[in-house]
């Protein structure tokens, strides 16, 4: 039996490196994956608390976040692919279209 | 037993999420992030989710970090060059900032949630079941389900117009033969030329 | 010392643990001759007769095989990411093998290692963990040829993919069950295969296993006329010999799934309920002659054609498949 404080600890975890990832690391591929690393944490809490409230809805949550994950992914590359066909970089702070 | 796996998965889950954020190379990165997903998954084993865990080792393992190495191999990513603007400061910042975070949510669930009644393991043990979460999928969640297929749908749609460009792009190859393609190739040769 | 064995949590690890080591080493034994049998029956198929020296009509040619691989040099290419290019040959053998525990090869507790309730979800998960090894192995070869490789493998399997999951969805609408065991005992009367929607999604099933698992005529991963070797150019020695096993095994794997979802797994007549699991491997001999005759009958096919197929024709006619199956169990249940 585990504790629910040890998982939701664990969520948190992941969740902060996730935003560390987003905050330090300039490669628009790897800020990604820390957004997935985010929404992995979210899911850790969801299925922590369903089982907590002994209901599905949590569960249910779940596999919606990995569905919209899953159209986040397929759109969010298709455009990193196209800033690097324009710029040929994937640094986000070199991509400064809007500076002028 | 259980917390014990519980431990060690969750170490393995912290550890490459670590290394995800802290390597250089974008494929070792992606692959690390894979392990994440997994251990991710074994959790979700351990906590009675079956379907979500082979969900997550379907879904993110196994068709999302593709899609991730697919795009790093494409674009033939080496090692990364951190000389950017601020890098001190912005390295230092982002992990102060994240250690505040961190110390903000540990203090804030473990003040609210620690000392929590805990569900006797057996209650949970058949919820797992595939039945059960379709079940309720398709009655009280029929009308998200629904939406979020339309999402998917149009998700896919985005990705293939914005994947498949305009402008000089266009060029690589022969020029589409389909109906849909064939006005608008000659028209970009021209602003090109 | 009494005492730990006759502790429950002790007895099922190690019972849990004899299993796998048996249904293991049994599945590397027919991997090794499936290896024999390809080379023996593309030899009589092309009027030749195939390996024949080593032992009596070369049966102990797997072994010599093996010995050869290992005594090969170990060659790892200059520019190459050592690491990477040293698991992937790993992680093309380990989701073959892990789907193992999860096939009931007969209807006794002990031809199983384990029956779960998501069993064809695991299968499922572990098949889609099989595109890491060619695509890695091709991207840490620092070879063009085997680049080319792994990018083709990685679209190819992951298009197939679709196709393979929802050719299983009429048989799951049938069971009413994930669960393999569970699938099996449904088809103790009528094999699944015997229906017209089963028969249809196992020829669709059946063509996507095919590209799963590279097999001619969808070998353009390893395409030699075009790329090489394709993918594992830059391997020798038993990385190779790992990539190797790990394609025979997929192929195992897979047509033991074929064999659960639609040729009614253990079930036949005749036989004691103690020797059903001949039958099931009865099955499985005649699916892997299947794999062996195609890739020896048909040519390679272009890779629009592949393209095509997969997204224009199999997965259209597997969606219109669950369909006409959901709409039959529906008349079923009204009338």
């Amino acid at each position: 039996m585990i504790p629910l404080a040890w998982m939701l600890g664990l969520s948190a975890i992941v969740f902060v490196i996730g935003v560390v990832g987003v905050l330090v690391r300039r490669n628009a591929l790897i800020i990604f994956m820390s957004i997935e690393l985010m929404l992995n944490a979210a899911n850790l809490a969801f299925v922590a608390f369903a089982r907590e409230a002994k209901s599905l809805d949590g569960q249910i949550f779940v596999f919606f976040v990995m569905t919209v994950a899953a159209a986040e992914v397929a759109v969010g590359l298709a455009i990193i692919v196209n800033v690097f066909r324009l710029k040929e970089t994937v640094y986000v702070d070199e991509i400064n279209l809007l500076k002028g | 037993m259980t917390p014990a796996l519980f431990i060690a998965f969750g170490a393995m889950l912290v550890i490459a999420s670590l290394m995800v954020i802290l390597h250089r190379n974008p494929v070792t990165s992606a692959l690390f992030l894979v392990v994440a997903f997994c251990s991710l998954a074994a959790i979700y084993l351990l906590l009675h989710a079956e379907f979500l865990a082979m969900v997550q080792v379907i879904v993110y393992a196994g068709a999302i970090m593709v899609l991730f190495l697919f795009v790093v191999m494409y674009l033939n990513l080496k090692h990364d060059v951190e000389h950017g603007i601020h890098l001190a400061l912005r390295r230092g910042a982002g992990w102060i900032l994240g250690g505040v975070l961190l110390s903000e949510a540990l203090w804030f669930f473990g003040r609210h949630w620690a000392a929590g009644p805990l569900a006797p393991e057996e209650a949970m043990a058949t919820a797992g079941n595939t039945e059960a979460i379709g079940r309720v999928l398709y009655t009280r969640y029929l009308f998200p389900f629904e939406i979020t297929s339309m999402l998917l749908l149009v998700a896919m749609v985005g990705a293939v117009v914005i994947a498949k460009g305009r402008g000089p792009h266009v060029e690589r190859g022969r020029p589409p033969q389909g109906a849909s393609g064939a006005p608008a190739a000659p028209a970009d040769r021209q602003e090109t030329a | 010392m009494a005492a730990i064995w006759s502790n429950p949590d002790f007895q099922f690890v190690l019972w849990a643990m004899v299993k796998i080591v048996v249904i293991l080493f049994t599945m590397l034994t027919v991997v090794s001759y499936m290896i024999y049998a390809e080379r023996k029956i593309a030899g009589h198929m092309q009027a030749r007769v195939g390996p024949n020296r080593v032992g009596p009509l070369g049966l102990l040619q797997p072994a010599a095989d093996v010995a050869k691989l290992f005594f090969k040099e170990e060659f790892t290419p200059e520019g190459a990411n050592k690491v990477v290019f040293t698991i992937a040959p790993m992680m093309a053998v380990i989701p073959a093998l892990v789907t193992f525990s999860v096939i009931p090869f007969g209807p006794q507790d002990a031809f199983r290692v384990t029956d779960v309730n998501v069993g064809l979800l695991v299968f499922l998960a572990m098949s889609s963990l099989g595109v890491y090894a060619i695509t890695l192995g091709g991207w840490s070869s620092n070879n063009k040829y085997a680049l080319l490789g792994g990018l083709r493998s990685s679209a190819q399997m992951i298009s197939y993919e679709l196709a393979m999951g929802l050719s299983c969805i009429p048989v799951l609408l049938f069971a009413g069950s994930l669960s393999l065991m569970e699938i099996t005992r449904m088809q103790g009367h009528w094999w699944f295969v015997a229906t017209p929607f089963g028969m249809l999604a196992f020829m669709i099933f059946m063509i996507t296993a095919l590209a799963e698992t590279n097999r001619a005529p969808f070998d353009l991963p390893e395409a030699e006329a075009e790329l090489v070797a394709g993918f594992h150019t830059e391997y020798s020695s038993m990385k190779f010999g790992l990539f190797f096993l790990g394609e025979f095994a997929n192929v195992i794997t897979i047509s033991c799934i074929a064999v659960v979802l639609f040729l009614g797994g253990w079930n036949g007549p005749w036989l004691p309920e103690a020797l059903k699991f001949l039958w099931f491997f009865a099955k499985l001999g005649v699916l892997l002659f299947f794999f062996i005759w195609i890739r020896w009958t048909f040519p390679r096919l272009r890779y629009d054609q592949l393209m095509n197929l997969g997204w224009k024709v199999l997965l259209p006619v597997a969606l219109g498949n669950i369909l006409l199956t959901s709409a039959y169990l529906w008349w079923r249940a009204q009338g």
